[in-house]
């Protein structure tokens, strides 16, 4: 079996590297579109966390249960309110809650069957998406692989600010954030965040309640 | 072996049946509830009673690899074949074997035949100590946790603690998840496949519909057709006609028969069997007869009709499961409408709802229930990788059980 970091899966996305860095060792992690469950099994294996996943394809079911990884079959926005509350020390929600019909309602979600929840998202207030707009006049892609505005599966583009001020308006502490750059290098932009908006492609956060 | 095409209890093809030597060994029996008998549901006591069953593979030294196979309503311990009245192949040859999902190399496989059964366990056919005719109606009505109990004491008579996993598909499924209820702590892994946590209102009417056409026949004389030498053998035959449409799927259906007639270029504007279908499940019909007994068809479906487990916990299904530590994977099939994927999904849900440890997968594939027990590349692939996975957790070596005892061979206490 060759081992997540070493899958060709694993550096077409960086934010994942960054997640892993967030997960405290032996602690209970659902990762929530887990897709062929590359994180869980990195966590698994490396962090010794008690993991469970959440994927909308058979295929990537398929691909995590084979591979010993526990895994439903569900949806993110049907499927996440069956957990208790506090079930897990993290729900990690990777680069798919501009693609949720609703993401407050999950954000919350997250928070709340997880102590702390570990969102990354691709930030549509990218410097590139933002010169696309104002020299194509067109809708950038911003990071969907879609073929083009018509099927593209972000329903809810957000940058890192609109993110940022979502939080805030829930009451949600951002414990960590961290900005990946063109290159999937991740950047330690400060202050307010203008700089971070305009050259972080994706950003990952570690978010808890604000208690 | 591994080239026999399956011969389902559920679908037996006539087509594929195996040509081989009928073999009238009817495998191990192990006479039960001797010191104590089982006390059913019904609060009927039931002792001591036959309970027959096969293994396949070895048990291994700390007996940490066994599984129990549990079977659907019409299938029987002969996991493999020949089956020693029909000759043909048995109902999960696709699932077990060498090198298979379910590898008998590897792990120590344990089937029993259903109390209520016809096949060996006790059920409505055999003798009733108290009167020396056959049981017929007297027999007690069982449920699928008295079913489960006399698997428990047959698990105690084989001296197995802990099985590394139950699996079953259908009622078989059931069972598993009366399992995981009952006995988490004697069950390392659970995987209920194409079940349901309780019968609905729709696979009850089904089940009526068969039972109706059995109590039809004449000859079914109240239940006492072995006391007077008939058989019913019309209502049985059509019980099974009915039930088997629910087991495929249109399109299975539609894709193996359409509109084609039997051995002829035009209607015959009668009653013959003109379509092929209706050959195909006359065909079903009185196969199943030959291996089947009436009576023992109404108490199974009886028994799966008051299958509800959440009823014993006020009607929360997830109290069920509340701290098992059992580790769940639960399979559904999208083309089956006799116990659809929501069904499933409630298990899922339930055992989400208590963070218990659960895995979930639903198949796709358009031939209807039947699916299970077919060729199901993903599922096995799916199911292998889970219990591969939980084999590491369970410290189940590869290879440990490497001499193979086909037929129990190895069983303990062992006779025909």
């Amino acid at each position: 079996m060759i081992t997540s970091r070493n899958s060709p899966n694993w550096t077409k996305r960086p934010d994942l590297t960054l997640i892993a860095e967030m997960v405290e060792p032996s602690t209970r992690v659902l990762d929530i579109g887990c897709g062929d469950g590359l994180l869980l099994e990195l966590l698994t294996e490396e962090k010794g966390v008690d993991g469970r996943g959440v994927e909308i394809s058979q295929e990537g079911v398929s691909a995590c249960v084979s591979r010993g990884l526990s895994v439903i079959q569900g949806n993110a926005e049907t499927d996440l309110y069956d957990y208790p509350d506090g079930a897990f020390d993290y729900a990690i929600l990777g680069m798919t809650l501009p693609a949720l019909h609703q993401p407050r309602e999950i954000l919350l979600e997250l928070l709340r069957v997880g102590q702390r929840a570990i969102v990354s998202i691709p930030n549509s207030g990218f410097w590139r998406h933002r010169l696309y707009l104002l020299f194509e006049g067109r809708i950038p892609d911003m990071g969907a692989h879609s073929t083009g505005w018509y099927d593209t599966p972000n329903l809810h583009p957000c940058s890192i600010r609109d993110f940022v001020i979502l939080c805030r308006s829930l009451g949600i502490v951002i414990e960590r954030r961290v900005q990946l750059d063109a290159r999937g290098r991740a950047t330690r932009f400060r202050g307010t965040g203008a700089f971070a908006n305009m050259f972080g492609k994706q950003a990952v956060f570690l978010l808890s309640k604000n208690s | 072996m591994t080239d026999r095409q399956i011969n389902s209890p559920e679908s037996g093809d006539a087509e594929n049946a195996v040509a081989g030597p009928a073999n009238s060994a009817r495998g191990f029996s192990v006479e039960l509830g001797i010191d104590k008998p089982l006390r059913l549901d019904s609060e009927a006591e039931l002792g001591p009673f036959a309970m027959a069953y096969q293994t396949y593979g070895t048990l291994n030294a700390d007996k940490s690899n066994a599984i129990l196979v549990c079977h659907a309503l019409t299938g029987d311990q002969f996991i493999l074949g020949p089956h020693p009245i029909s000759g043909r192949a048995g109902w999960w040859e696709h699932m077990v074997g060498p090198g298979k999902t379910l590898d008998t190399d590897r792990y120590y496989i344990i089937c029993s035949n259903v109390l209520g059964g016809c096949m060996g366990t006790v059920g409505p056919q055999d003798i009733n100590p108290s009167t020396g005719k056959s049981y017929g109606l007297d027999f007690p009505i069982i449920t699928i946790k008295d079913m489960v109990e006399a698997q428990a004491m047959l698990l105690d008579y084989l001296d197995i603690d802990q099985l590394f996993s139950v699996i079953g598909g259908s009622m078989g499924g059931m069972q598993v998840l009366q399992w995981a209820t009952s006995y988490s702590e004697r069950c390392f892994t659970a995987v209920p496949i194409a079940g349901a946590a309780r019968h609905s209102a729709q696979n009850i009417a089904f089940h009526e519909v068969g039972r109706q056409a059995i109590m039809a026949d004449p000859e079914w004389s109240e239940g006492g057709y072995l006391v007077g030498d008939t058989f019913p053998v019309r209502g049985l035959a059509v019980a099974r006609m009915a039930g088997h449409i629910t087991y495929l799927s249109e399109a299975a259906l539609h894709r193996k028969f359409g509109r084609a007639l039997q051995d002829r270029a035009e209607v015959s504007y009668g009653f013959d069997a003109d379509f092929q279908v209706e050959s195909y499940l006359r065909h079903q019909g009185i196969s199943f007869v030959e291996r089947f007994d009436a009576n023992s068809y109404l108490y199974i479906t009886r028994a799966m009709d008051y299958f509800d487990l959440a009823a014993e916990h006020g009607g929360v299904l997830a109290k069920a499961f509340q701290d098992v530590a059992t580790r769940f994977c639960v399979i559904s099939i999208t083309s089956d409408w006799l116990y659809p994927t929501s069904e499933s999904r409630e298990v899922v849900r339930a055992l989400n709802s208590v963070a218990a440890n659960v895995s979930f997968v639903e198949i796709v594939s358009d031939k209807g229930h039947d699916a299970f027990l077919l060729d199901e590349p993903k599922m096995f692939e799916t199911l292998g990788g889970f219990l591969t996975g939980a084999a590491k957790l369970r410290g189940i070596n590869e290879g440990a059980a490497k001499l193979r005892g086909l037929n129990g061979a190895s069983a303990p206490g062992g006779s025909e």
